[in-house]
């Protein structure tokens, strides 16, 4: 019995200690420092909820906040239509089925930093260049106003993570048992019948899966929007992971940076949470 | 039946536009890599006129290539050496000790994941600042604490599918607790550690910000060395898309031998 208890904490320590460590003590010390002055040497006073009642008067806070809000409910659209599209098209016999999922996969292996760099190029230099040919204007100056900006970081990220989106929703599809449709196509379904009352309901539980994803990873971007955009022009495509990371490092204001890392967390936890319990409720009903 | 032919023909020409517009980014870098900044400016679209390899070399030596190379491998490598083995370590001794301990030992594990690392980040890095850990290492014992909980939560799920009668004929035999796992029950894992690795690989080889808190300018990782080489080049374009055709060129070597494996990691860690 004792060797047994031994060898379980034995097995369990190396991931305890680094969890701890890493994540759960600076959680419970982001927390404390939040209510103080803390300038990331030293404590000096605590303050109450002082960082907290700044952060909303915190205009530049705020519309960074709103643009992510915004960022996130158009790219968790739009990525779950062009994600079950593909799914879609490569789940047809086509020759080129193997070759185009790796194709549409290929930009999630190529870090945010990096692709947001790519991107940064092809909107200024090949736009403005395509929009010259075709004399369209609103190809110049591509990233230079905040909506341009906007749709900038949608592009990007659809791009990169349609892919992902893309795998999730073939395995859901490749589970559903073919003579279903093929049963529907006899009784005289229609395609678009066929899709909304057979294939729809069957990959709910893939739409759960892509919408927490999909929903976490843009509400915490960081990399793309650096590497794209900068937040430029004037912090209008700074989102909130950078607003965190500028109002730290840039700013160094800690204390203050750690509070809104705090209302951040919160908000992300309670949207996963909400959006999960939503979904999974309405896929008990299908 | 022929215009079921006919429409998969349809089909399979979308699917290709589709698929060329989705690689034209690529190609775009890589063409325009070799010309000069004049003649990107002149015609972006087009082969290059008189291609140069001189951007290659110029950015090759900028970016410190081969170092920032070596110290991503070292770091990728490691951080997922060390999370595989001691992730499925916990799992094997959470999922053979079923106890009330065990299951809130899992959830705060899997809670954890729903941790964004804004949160934690600056109190993480004033602490192992104040430890003089902000070093290679510091990195690597970090992504052991951001990467277990995944790992922890597939390998558990897996477990379930090995039969405890397996580690109870290993016991017979002599093997202690920690030969049963590592001989007996660590290669029935294989399947997950392919997933894990891969997941992690995705992750740890891309990742920009905690590398840019910890790392130090000689232990720079690829897309770290790439932030500060952009930096430098924002207004000469052939210089940049050189260095970053050639920090792609890694990732899509390791996507065409491991291509199937990838995929199959990727869905399976997305379904569970």
């Amino acid at each position: 019995m004792k060797s047994r208890e031994f060898s379980y904490w034995l097995f369990l320590t190396p991931v305890i200690l680094s969890l701890t460590l890493v994540v759960i003590i600076p959680l419970l010390f982001g927390l404390y420092y939040s209510f103080t002055d803390w300038n990331g040497l030293t404590v000096s006073t605590f303050i109450g909820l002082d960082h907290y009642m700044r952060v909303f008067e915190d205009q530049r806070f705020i519309s960074s906040l709103w643009f992510t809000i915004k960022f996130s409910v158009v790219t968790v659209i739009l990525l779950n239509i062009l994600g079950l599209g593909l799914a879609l098209l490569v789940t047809k016999q086509l020759k080129s089925s193997h070759l185009l999922r790796t194709i549409f996969f290929m930009p999630n292996l190529i870090g945010g930093l990096i692709l947001g760099f790519i991107w940064q190029f092809i909107f200024i230099s090949v736009f403005s260049d395509i929009g010259s040919i075709f004399g369209a204007e609103s190809l110049q100056g591509w990233l230079s106003s905040p909506a341009t900006g906007f749709w900038g970081l949608v592009i990007l990220t659809s791009w990169q993570m349609a892919g992902y989106i893309m795998i999730i929703y073939i395995a859901y599809l490749q589970n559903i048992p073919s003579e279903l449709l093929e049963a529907a196509e006899v009784d005289g379904a229609n395609a678009f019948q066929r899709f909304r009352h057979v294939l729809f309901p069957l990959v709910a539980p893939a739409f759960t899966v892509s919408m927490f994803l999909t929903l976490s990873t843009a509400f915490k971007i960081y990399d793309q929007n650096l590497s794209l955009t900068d937040g430029g022009p004037y912090n209008s495509t700074e989102m909130v992971a950078m607003n965190i990371v500028n109002t730290a490092f840039t700013y160094n204001e800690m204390a203050y940076g750690q509070a809104k890392a705090i209302i951040f967390f919160i908000f992300v936890a309670a949207i996963a949470i909400t959006q999960v319990y939503y979904n999974k409720k309405r896929e008990v009903e299908l | 039946m022929k215009g079921r032919k006919r429409r998969l023909y349809v089909l399979e020409i979308l699917g290709i536009l589709l698929g060329l517009l989705w690689l034209s980014p690529f190609y775009l870098i890589a063409v325009n890599a070799f010309k000069t900044n004049r003649d990107i400016f002149a015609d972006v679209l087009g082969f290059p006129s008189n291609p140069t390899i001189q951007n290659f070399i110029q950015a090759f030596i900028d970016l410190q290539f081969l170092q920032s190379l070596f110290n991503s491998l070292i770091i990728t490598v490691a951080s997922i050496g060390i999370i595989v083995f001691f992730s499925s370590m916990a799992a094997y001794a959470l999922a053979r000790n079923k106890s009330k301990l065990s299951s809130v030992i899992l959830l705060i594990f899997v809670a954890a994941m729903l941790i964004p690392f804004q949160a934690v980040m600056i109190p993480l890095v004033a602490l192992f600042g104040k430890a003089e850990m902000l070093n290679m290492v510091g990195l690597i014992f970090m992504y052991l604490g951001f990467g277990s909980s995944l790992a922890i939560f597939l390998y558990h799920g897996a477990m379930t599918s090995i039969p405890s009668t397996l580690d109870e004929a290993a016991i017979i035999d002599g093997a202690n607790k920690f030969q049963t796992f590592w001989f007996i029950i660590f290669p029935l894992l294989k399947p997950i550690s392919v997933t894990v690795g891969i997941l992690n690989v995705i992750w740890i080889w891309n990742d920009f910000l905690l590398p840019s808190l910890i790392l130090s300018d000689s232990e720079a990782t690829i897309p770290l060395r790439m932030f500060y080489f952009f930096g430098q080049y924002t207004k000469q374009w052939h210089l940049a898309l050189a260095g970053l055709t050639i920090v792609i060129i890694p990732v899509i070597v390791f996507y065409f031998i491991a291509q199937k494996q990838i995929i199959k990691g990727v869905s399976e860690g997305a379904v569970k």
